[in-house]
């Protein structure tokens, strides 16, 4: 393990642990909060307490703290250390110390697109996310998101599909699996990418951790896409904070009935890059025809063609079968045919989607 | 004066013999039933002084003293009336008492002597040959049951009355006629579900017999009113005919469950039990042990509709009986156990909401999917083969003609049956669905294209090492429907197209 991370940046980002509890008052302004200095931000958080935490706070014993950290298989970086990815300084209150599980740490310093939505997804938007996220990452883009269920999910998966890094932000600790049933999504992050948090090990989920952690992943990347989100979606927070450092916000359009279309339509509405696919984020982040997606298109057999077709016309999979002019045996078969060959893929309820 | 009768009582599924003992010695006018007997039997001494009365004998006012032996062996049900009549009248010299010796007794009486309509009569029948009985008795409805088992003069009587003259000598009376709809023994009932009904459903179809061939478990999975339940009440009609050994074990079976009329069953058991059953109702058990609607299936289906509902006990409970096609029920010191070989149907909703993937209704999240997906994972799944997803079938679909008919489904289904039954002879299991890991290596032969798309299917993910068993199992059963010696690739592609999704290898988002 490197020494990245030195005694003062440590012993705040102990103190923001400590204080897990008490800024949960404090989390409709916690990006102003977080910036205070550590003595400020005692006597803004602390309460009664104040007294008890400056003494604790002066009897800290970093290298314990530090080798807690170790322990937990977690690497530190602080502010201070040139390996502390630029792109978080642009922050109004970057983290102290940020910690990393996988790694390695430079990973977080590379050209980076955050792609955030909805735990509630919708089929469309977990396809789009993920065919975004396999796109990026054979792109070579770090496709970074924050390893929620649903859109997060798909994201990050999609990345890992085309073996390329991904790194997910988490809300508490680096080494915990948050939500706790993404532990497999998790395991292979840490060994496809990296996992880095603002907590340190062990530390306890609190909603304030939420908007904080969105702001990590608006810095970490040099462009945010939203693929679906509600009017109230935190991915809009993120969407919001991003703007507020000057980085580019992109949002895949969506069926304005739908509500989880609500917010990238709104954020489109709003000027934000329109993105369709993969290519579009490329042309935004680089100039248009700069750089392309390097991702084998294969044509389907011949013989399959009509059929692709009729499932992406969005006829259910029986009918599409019908039309296509197949036989119930050979259909089935050749649903399975465009299954393994990656065209389609099937869904929840049996019916098969058009792999985008 | 003491006299004797041969009966049975009914323990689980199995007959027990019981000698009915009556004894009669003066003293105060009493009559008491002892041999451990439950309600049913206590309450049988006031059936049978007014049957006795009824019929125009005689109930001796002196002390009766009926015996139920062994006395070890708990006697439940009215079973046992009539043999404590006719007891009571052979001990009071109105029928002669050593023509009791050849016969046994088996029935209900009621008031007035009639007597009525028992469940069981086959197990008693059974029970009566492996005794070495010559001659039973039985209520009228039950003749035809009881005449099943060879070698046995049955008498079916409608009356105390007409027993009592058939042991003095009268002949017995004719069997009483089939019923219409049996009289043609192969023809099935003409009200049975046929698949000639089924508008649409083009691929179901086909999953249905590939299944029914291979004796494979399956799911069904589908958004609610697409017709899954519908589907799976035709699975018995293309199933191959049983045999005479199997239908009598059928007969006997739900006979003593209170399920059949009368006559040999021909048509393999639907069973559907609600998701709100009991473990106990499911494989059987309770005090006496019964059978559970796993036994109730026995060589027919086992439908569990909205399986993500059952108690996750019960459906605990269905392993055994899957894996060994038997359930063993202990109840104090006696181990009772219940046949339970039956095919595997379920069907589930592919969400909570149930819309998955039918257009825009589904608002379902990815936790209530994976919750849900929880309820149904584990053990059973493992079990089946098949999963086949039900879509509503579209409005040409409906109005067009059916695609096919259960008798020429059933026709297909034995062939590859037969198929089957040769290459496996020999090994312990008779259809492919029966197959495990070392007997798919020995006997399923792929062509080289299929090699090739099943190590595909493999590499890109699309199946786990269990799963390719599965995959190689149905495989084997779609080349057997089509007469193919060896797994051709489209063969092997059907057979993915119908695999679980959870046998992905891979668990991606969504």
């Amino acid at each position: 393990m490197s020494e990245r991370a030195c005694d003062a940046c440590m012993a705040r980002s102990w103190l923001v642990g400590r204080l897990a509890g008490h800024l949960e008052r404090a989390r409709s302004r916690i990006e102003q909060v977080l910036a205070l200095g550590v003595d400020d931000l005692i006597e803004a958080i602390g309460g009664r307490e104040t007294a008890r935490l400056e003494r604790e706070f002066e009897a800290l014993d970093v290298d314990r703290f530090r080798s807690r950290s170790y322990a937990a298989g977690l690497d530190a970086v602080c502010g201070c250390d040139p390996g502390y990815p630029v792109g978080l300084r642009a922050l109004a209150a970057p983290p102290a110390v940020l910690y990393v599980a996988g790694g390695p740490v430079d990973l977080l310093g590379g050209e980076s697109v955050a792609i955030v939505g909805s735990r509630r997804a919708s089929p469309y938007g977990l396809d789009v996310a993920r065919s975004l996220g396999r796109g990026l990452a054979v792109s070579g883009i770090t496709v970074v998101s924050g390893m929620a269920l649903g859109i997060d999910s798909a994201a990050h998966a999609g990345a890992l599909e085309a073996g390329g890094p991904t790194v997910a932000v988490l809300p508490a600790s680096a080494d915990r699996p948050y939500p706790p049933g993404k532990r497999a999504l998790h395991r292979r992050i840490v060994a496809g990418g990296a996992v880095v948090s603002e907590l340190g090990p062990g530390a306890d989920v609190w909603r304030w951790m939420f908007p904080a952690r969105n702001r990590i992943i608006a810095g970490l990347a040099a462009m945010t896409v939203v693929v679906e989100a509600g009017e109230r979606s935190g991915a809009l927070v993120t969407a919001r904070l991003a703007q507020g450092i000057g980085r580019p916000v992109g949002a895949v359009p969506g069926r304005v009935t739908t509500p989880q279309a609500a917010g990238p339509n709104g954020l489109i509405a709003g000027g934000a890059c329109v993105v369709r696919w993969p290519q579009d984020v490329l042309d935004h982040l680089f100039g248009v025809g700069e750089r392309t997606v390097h991702e084998p298109r294969r044509e389907p057999p011949p013989e399959l063609r009509l059929l692709l077709q009729a499932i992406a016309e969005g006829h259910e999979t029986a009918a599409a079968v019908a039309r296509a002019g197949f036989e119930p045996e050979s259909g089935l078969a050749a649903l399975a045919a465009l299954e393994l060959g990656g065209f389609i893929r099937r869904g929840a309820g049996g019916s098969f989607r058009v792999v985008p | 004066m003491l006299a004797r009768i041969a009966t049975f009582a009914i323990d689980g599924i199995d007959p027990r013999h019981v000698w009915v003992e009556v004894d009669i010695r003066s003293g105060l006018p009493a009559f008491t039933i002892v041999g451990l007997g439950d309600a049913a039997v206590r309450e049988s001494r006031d059936r049978v002084r007014s049957a006795i009365a009824n019929s125009g004998f005689d109930f001796p006012q002196t002390r009766i003293t009926a015996n139920l032996a062994p006395a070890f062996l708990r006697k439940v049900g009215p079973g046992f009336d009539a043999a404590l009549a006719l007891g009571v009248l052979a001990a009071s010299g109105q029928v002669p008492a050593d023509a009791l010796d050849a016969y046994a007794v088996f029935g209900e009486l009621s008031l007035s002597g009639d007597l009525r309509d028992s469940p069981g009569a086959l197990a008693v029948a059974e029970g009566a040959r492996r005794a070495g009985l010559e001659r039973l008795i039985v209520p009228r409805e039950r003749a035809r049951e009881a005449a099943l088992v060879g070698g046995l003069e049955i008498a079916g009587v409608p009356s105390l009355r007409v027993a009592a003259d058939v042991l003095t000598g009268a002949a017995p009376p004719p069997l009483p006629p089939l019923p219409a709809s049996q009289s043609t023994a192969q023809a099935a009932a003409p009200d049975e579900p046929d698949l000639a009904d089924v508008r649409g459903h083009a691929a179901p179809l086909l999953a249905l017999e590939i299944a029914a061939a291979g004796g494979h478990n399956l799911l069904f999975e589908g958004a609610p009113g697409t017709g899954k339940t519908m589907l799976a009440r035709r699975i018995p009609s293309i199933l191959p005919a049983m045999s005479r050994a199997e239908a009598i074990e059928v007969t006997r079976i739900h006979s003593i469950a209170g399920l059949h009329a009368s006559g040999l069953v021909h048509a393999r058991p639907f069973r559907a039990p609600h998701h709100t059953i009991s473990p106990a109702g499911l494989v059987g058990g309770g005090a006496p042990p019964r059978p559970g609607e796993a036994t109730l299936a026995h060589h027919g289906v086992l439908f569990l509709d909205e399986l993500a509902e059952f108690q996750r006990s019960s459906l605990d409970a269905l392993r055994q009986p899957l894996e060994d096609g038997c359930v063993t029920i202990v109840r104090g010191q006696r181990a009772l156990v219940f046949p339970t070989r039956f095919m595997l149907v379920a069907a589930t909703n592919p969400c909570p909401c149930g819309f998955a993937g039918a257009g825009d209704r589904c608002r379902c999240g990815e936790a209530d999917l994976r919750r849900h997906s929880r309820r149904l994972s584990g053990p059973l799944l493992d079990r089946m083969d098949l999963l086949i997803n039900v879509e509503r079938p579209t409005e040409p679909e409906l109005r067009a003609r059916p695609e096919t008919s259960s008798a020429h489904a059933r026709d297909r289904v034995a062939h590859a049956r037969e198929r089957q039954r040769f290459r496996l002879s020999g090994c312990g299991a008779c259809c492919n669905g029966e197959m495990d890991a070392g007997l798919v290596r020995r006997h399923v032969r792929l062509e080289e294209a299929a090699e090739h798309a099943l190590a595909q299917a493999y590499a890109v993910g699309a199946l786990s090492a269990r799963g390719r068993h599965r995959v190689l199992r149905v495989a084997q059963t779609i080349a057997d429907l089509a007469g193919h010696d060896r797994v051709t690739r489209a063969d092997l592609l059907t057979a993915l197209s119908l695999r679980q999704r959870g046998d992905a290898g891979t668990t991606l988002a969504a």
